[in-house]
């Protein structure tokens, strides 16, 4: 077991653990932090694949946008503590992980019968740039699927201004 | 001469000679080098804060027409020294019903995030942490890292004030990394690149001159990234008694100063890494050793610029800061990208079309690029002006004549009893 093995076992053992205790602890802002903690976790398996473009986009966006303005929220809120919140599961709780499992049955399944999952992946060669390689094909081979999410933000965008203007 | 012109490359060898003829294994050589090379650039960032804080207290002192710090040391010099042992003896203060660990992370963190920036800043030719292809984008993430800990700070303090800072840290944080990470991509238009060292070698002319309206708006959101004054609204102590940190004390506050001087000189520096040349200058690609001189000379000019701002500018009110950051800077950041990637094709394009020499195609590009600026400058400001012009604050009253007390009447004429002495 090299050193990257090591690491990636650490990683994927500190994103689900603080996955579970997202969901686990009673406090909402400790709930946001292990979030976080989990997000950077999930950062440093995209830099064990050589994917240093998205770690980098995974922290800008993840941590610094979308789970600060998660702890801003929950800021906001009130009943933080862990006193006040009512039974954390509700009767249907059987339901989630029924479905969460026969999710994780069904994906096991189809990965274990995919031909990739037991090949060794070839060495990447560090000849290609690998930034420029994603921007091209992000302007050429997946240039429908980019501008229709471009697209879908700017609709997102709009409507968010829609919702708050103040008529006159 | 090897050890004379890069001292650094050669301690290197030396000390992975060294490992080696000890029979460990290369990796662990490895290993074991970068962690000291980390270590050692971490430590120069956290020693510089000790110089930049008695060059800001001299010039602070001189601007207000102070002599600043005179007591220790050559004209005060070591100042510094005596305060951080008055404050390693201070007690640590935890309030009542603060959420433990965020609040014991919240200095670590806000210190981490600026050091983190240090691990791509190329200090010279070939001495820098370390070069990945993401560089620019890395420095906006680790950015994320600072903000977090004011946040922690704030919420985990179990104080109003310091919920209040914090509320306003994400206002304004968060906001001004919009114009900011759009001025960024300029300089990688320009450069071709991401990678920090990479762009430096690519700045044969500073992007300063291809871009000076970018390189305003990066040091300006900077500046609000730091949190200073002028944009010091998250910690202004006539409103909000220090904001985040009112509740530190001890080395944890001191965190956060040295946090806050530490990124205040980041970001000098970065401004001079990505727009003006870096450690570029005459001999810096030979001898790597001018390249750290001529490096650090950019970033403490432009450190002084930082200072003088802080000096003299007045705090803005928060909706004079989000109306700079909405309505002027983002607007004019969004434009400046598309300008330069529109400008920058065209002149390469007609460069390549009448097969001008290198010289002939740089000029072209500068004058297009300088062109574009100031026409974008003088348009946007054209459009702008009435959003933007200061404007005398609403009347809300008509000014009364100052109340006059009715004349007090003539103090009746005492006769004293005691007049009558004989």
């Amino acid at each position: 077991m090299g050193p990257l093995q090591i690491i990636f076992l650490l990683a994927a053992a500190l994103v689900l653990g603080a996955a579970i205790l997202v969901v686990t602890t009673r406090n909402l802002v400790h709930a946001a932090l292990w979030l976080i903690v989990a997000l950077f976790g999930v950062a440093v398996l995209y830099v064990l694949l050589n994917a240093s473009f998205f770690a980098v986009v995974q922290i800008v966006i993840y941590i610094g946008a979308i789970a600060i303005l998660f702890i801003f929220a929950v800021m906001l809120t009130r009943r933080i503590g862990a006193k006040d919140i009512g039974p954390q599961n509700n009767p249907n709780w059987w339901l989630a992980a029924l479905l969460a499992l026969l999710m994780l049955g069904g994906l096991a399944t189809i990965f274990l019968s995919w031909p990739a999952f037991n090949t060794p992946l070839p060495p990447l060669s560090n000849q290609v740039d690998l930034i420029a390689a994603l921007g091209k094909s992000l302007v050429t081979t997946y240039l429908l699927p980019f501008e229709l999410a471009s697209v879908l933000l700017v609709a997102a965008l709009i409507g968010a201004i829609f919702v708050s203007w103040e008529r006159k | 001469m090897s050890f004379l012109s890069d001292p650094i490359t050669f301690i290197g060898q030396w000390l992975t000679n060294l490992l080696l003829g000890w029979g460990l294994a290369p990796g662990l050589v490895g290993v074991i080098t970068r962690a000291i090379g980390a270590f050692v650039l971490a430590m120069t960032g956290l020693m510089l804060v000790v110089f930049t804080i008695i060059y800001e207290r001299k010039l602070y002192g001189r601007i207000q027409d102070r002599l600043g710090p005179n007591r220790i040391g050559p004209w005060g010099l070591l100042q510094t020294i005596p305060d951080m042992i008055k404050i390693f003896t201070k007690e640590y203060i935890t309030p009542e019903g603060a959420d433990k660990i965020p609040y014991n992370l919240a200095p670590i963190l806000s210190v981490v995030g600026v050091l983190m920036v240090w691990a791509v800043l190329p200090l010279a030719k070939t001495i820098f942490g370390t070069d990945i292809d993401v560089g620019v984008l890395y420095i906006v993430g680790v950015g994320a890292i600072g903000e977090l800990g004011i946040i922690l700070a704030g919420w985990a303090s179990n104080n109003k004030y310091a919920l209040l800072g914090a509320f306003r840290a994400v206002a304004q944080v968060v906001s001004f990394e919009v114009p900011m990470v759009l001025a960024l991509l300029v300089p990688v238009i320009l450069g071709g690149t991401m990678g920090v060292n990479s762009l430096v070698q690519a700045q044969d002319v500073w992007f300063i001159v291809f871009a000076p309206v970018a390189a305003l708006i990066f040091f300006i959101s900077s500046q609000a990234e730091v949190g200073r004054a002028p944009f010091d609204l998250l910690e202004a102590e006539s409103e909000i008694v220090s904001g985040f940190q009112i509740e530190y004390s001890g080395l944890k506050f001191g965190w956060f100063f040295v946090g806050e001087f530490l990124h205040a000189f980041t970001i000098s520096a970065l401004t001079a890494t990505l727009f003006f040349g870096g450690w570029r200058g005459p001999g810096a690609q030979e001898y790597p050793i001018l390249g750290l001189l001529y490096f650090f000379v950019k970033s403490m000019i432009i450190y002084l610029v930082v200072i003088l701002m802080r000096i003299a500018l007045p705090r803005l009110r928060i909706d004079q800061m989000l109306n700079l950051n909405w309505k002027v800077l983002t607007p004019l950041a969004l434009a400046a990208v598309m300008l330069t990637a529109v400008v920058e094709k065209v002149v390469l394009h007609y460069a390549a079309a009448f097969e001008l020499g290198s010289t002939a195609a740089t000029l072209l590009r500068a004058s297009a690029h300088l062109l574009a600026n100031a026409l974008l400058l003088a348009v946007f400001f054209g459009l702008v002006k009435q959003r933007t012009a200061r404007r005398e604050p609403p009347l809300v009253g008509r000014p009364r004549p100052v109340a006059v007390p009715p004349a007090a009447p003539a103090p009746p004429a005492v006769e004293s009893p005691h007049s009558a002495m004989p």
